[in-house]
């Protein structure tokens, strides 16, 4: 009995292996096919359906809001198009820039992406991944109703690539009234050395006297340390070729900045933009220096009174320049809907789409005849100085340097925030110049 | 046809795993090391040669250097820490407590958290921020008057901090590594050594540490490894930033900021090369130990 049971077990296990052989295999191809099939046979099929699917990494807070706002209208206005939000989340679009990469690279473009105007573009513009978008600033006049100096700094090679949809500015020095009165700082400073008498006075009230954050905002403040001290020409001609990096002024600038380090916290590597901006709301430090971002956060987020709560001037030395950035949507070259993302960049630069977009983002529209009396008390000033500043293109924020440059100045700040060593840092800006500069 | 029959259907079962790993990881091996020596150095796809351009280049990068400091210090840390904790855990329990069980998931759980959950509660924990703004292990710090530590921004140390998580997160693994040791080691040996007259400490230095030799050395590699790709955790941490920056953050950066694929694929590559003169030799080492036995 028992051989028997033994035998007929052997023999039935032997055709289920056999099975299980065969299942895995269907199973492997089965797992295999989406990498490659799928993908070629859902193209045609949604491009039959009109849609236009735009990618951002607007996902949340006032920009989320905005973007919103914006479909709502396109979808009324183009019924037959819906609109498809293809966002992706994470800091600052460093995710989403990533899925981007990747998509591109599949030749999957989406309809239009987002994507910081100006140098950051340079990297599709080089891999032919971007059409050219000149007809629609001349079509609908962008080119007239938006700052010569903005079209001048975006353009590339003599085109035109994206349409700015909104203006941040990054040379902002937030401050809190109450703290500055305590420590008996009359004001805010307005030149360099009443700035460094400003923040001494600080230090000696017992509170920070210019709060920090992060690596990245490191070198947005070090952006406007030098743009206070070369001016904005000097600024704008060091990211040509043959820019002088190892001028007296880079010199005295990198200098400046680092006497500034003295007066910032010690732990600044671990805070956010955010709780560096919250320092300075719950009077624990004096200044911050933060885009123009920080507004909404201090008004809506910490429920902040400009004026009162908080306030802000130009960075010291700054005054009447605007450091800009700006989120711009482009046109990717193979986009499967390119009639719907051609009209859908005439929307973006209309000044109806602007005026409902910025207020909610917290930013201005590139446009100059935007409604004031649709803006916070904050905009209301950057309205202004919009018209008459020079502008100035901020390198932390995409617009005068490419990602490789970007990535090699982000290594010398690195090093230098470690080792404090002027000479040492201004050589590796002369370096990633000669080897980025195109 | 017989021999077939053998072993047809067992390669059947195995062939889709062969053909997968195949292509998907020693074929992608080979392309990245392709990229590697190749001049794709920007966003747009080159594809000439390039030599050994991208790996001088990273020979003398200050970046690189201060990578490799940082993983040094964060492997030995690490390797060390996660040993002591385990094998001390395990030699308690080993010694027989009341509730084994409860304790031994307790420290086995860290495990199950993820290197981003768990750096999202470390970081909060070694928040370097002094005086009133202090939280975490600065405020116990403070409390005892030790004064309050820089932890992951130390500019020396700072990496042995960013240690500390990833060894509450898997001493407890090896813990279960050595209790398994420990567990197997024949009593009837103990008592033979205690029959002789040894002290309990020479029985455990002379009988029980002895036999825990491959356990330690499959632990060393599983540690290792995992230490020298680490990325999630420093990221959960310190962001991308270059005072807590290793190799594999830096391998991001440039591929997917720098868009700079050649030299990324170069810091891949010199990870696998990393990771492989840790695993090849235990490869070697339990191939023939099982022949052996």
């Amino acid at each position: 009995m028992s051989k028997r049971a033994h035998t007929r077990r052997g023999r039935a296990s032997r055709i289920p292996v056999l099975r299980v052989g065969l299942f895995g295999l269907v199973v492997a191809l089965l797992l295999a096919l989406p990498a490659s099939g799928f993908g070629k046979s859902e193209a045609p099929a949604s491009a039959q359906k009109s849609e236009l699917a735009v990618f951002s990494w607007w996902t949340g807070g006032g920009e989320a809001h905005g973007l919103a706002a914006l479909i709502k209208i396109w979808n009324k206005q183009h019924p037959n198009t819906p609109f498809k939000n293809e966002t992706v989340a994470g800091g600052a679009g460093s995710n989403a820039k990533a899925v981007l990469a990747q998509r591109l690279a599949a030749h999957k473009p989406p309809d239009s992406f987002q994507g910081h105007a100006g140098a950051e573009l340079q990297d599709y513009i080089k891999a032919g991944q971007l059409e050219p978008i000149d007809f629609i600033y001349k079509k609908y006049k962008f080119d007239k109703i938006m700052p010569k100096q903005l079209i001048q700094q975006i353009t590339y090679k003599g085109h035109l690539y994206s349409v700015p949809v909104n203006i941040h500015r990054a040379n902002i020095l937030w401050y809190n009234p109450s703290v500055l009165r305590k420590a008996g700082i009359s004001g805010a400073p307005k030149t360099w050395p009443a700035f460094i008498a400003a923040l001494k006075k600080a230090k000696a009230a017992g509170v920070i006297p210019l709060a920090s954050a992060e690596e990245w905002t490191q070198k947005h403040l070090l952006e406007t340390v030098m743009i206070a001290t070369i001016g904005p020409s000097g600024w704008a001609s060091l990211w040509k070729k043959g820019g002088n990096w190892s001028s007296d002024g880079v010199k005295t600038a990198l200098n400046r900045y680092k006497e500034l380090l003295t007066y910032t916290n010690s732990d600044n590597a671990s805070l956010t933009w955010q709780d560096a901006s919250k320092l300075v709301a719950d009077g624990k430090a004096a200044f911050n220096v933060m885009g123009d971002w920080a507004d909404g956060y201090f008004r809506v987020d910490l429920k902040k009174k400009p004026g009162t709560g908080y306030n802000w001037t130009a960075v010291p030395g700054t005054n009447g320049v605007y450091d800009w950035l700006s989120d711009s949507f482009t046109l990717p070259k193979g986009a499967p809907h390119r009639a719907a993302a051609v009209q859908w960049l005439a929307f973006l630069g209309s000044k109806k789409a602007q005026d409902t977009f910025n207020p909610l983002k917290g930013s201005i529209p590139a446009r100059k005849d935007a409604n004031p009396r649709l803006y916070d008390t904050y905009l209301k000033w950057a309205l202004k100085q919009w018209k008459s500043d020079k502008l100035a293109g901020s390198l932390t924020h995409g617009v005068v340097a490419s990602n490789a440059w970007n990535a090699d100045i982000d290594s010398a700040i690195g090093l230098f925030l470690q080792n404090k060593n002027v000479s040492q840092l201004q050589s590796a800006l002369v370096a990633a110049a000669k080897k980025r500069a195109t | 046809m017989r021999k077939i029959r053998r072993w047809g259907p067992g390669l059947l079962l195995v062939s889709p795993s062969i053909v997968l790993i195949a292509v998907f990881v020693y074929g992608l091996i080979g392309w990245n090391v392709k990229v590697s020596l190749s001049d794709w150095r920007e966003a747009n796809h080159t594809t000439g040669w390039a030599g050994l351009a991208a790996y001088r280049e990273l020979r003398s990068d200050p970046v690189w250097s201060e990578n490799v400091h940082h993983i040094l210090l964060f492997t030995a840390t690490f390797i060390v820490g996660a040993l002591l904790v385990g094998l001390v855990l395990a030699f308690l329990l080993e010694k027989g407590v009341r509730g084994e069980g409860f304790f031994r998931s307790v420290y086995l759980f860290p495990m199950a958290i993820s290197f981003i959950a768990a750096g999202v509660v470390w970081r909060w924990l070694m928040n370097p921020a002094p005086g009133d703004r202090a939280s975490g292990l600065n405020v116990i710090f403070d409390k005892l008057g030790l004064g309050s530590s820089q932890w992951y921004l130390d500019s020396h140390y700072g990496m042995a901090a960013m240690a500390m998580p990833a060894i509450w997160a898997l001493g407890g693994y090896i813990m279960a590594l050595y209790l398994a040791g420990f567990r197997g080691v024949p009593e009837e040996l103990r008592e033979a050594a205690r029959m002789d007259g040894a002290t309990e400490l020479r029985v455990y230095r002379h009988v029980v540490f002895p036999h825990l030799r491959p356990v330690t050395l499959g632990a060393l590699i599983i540690l290792g490894h995992i230490s020298i790709k680490v990325f999630d955790l420093i990221v959960a941490i310190g962001g991308k930033q270059l005072i807590t920056q290793v190799p594999a953050v830096y391998m991001w950066i440039q591929i997917y900021d720098a868009r700079d694929y050649a030299k990324g694929a170069a810091i891949a590559t010199i990870l696998l090369i990393g990771i492989s003169v840790l695993i090849i030799p235990y490869l070697i080492y339990t191939i023939r130990s099982e022949r052996n036995a």
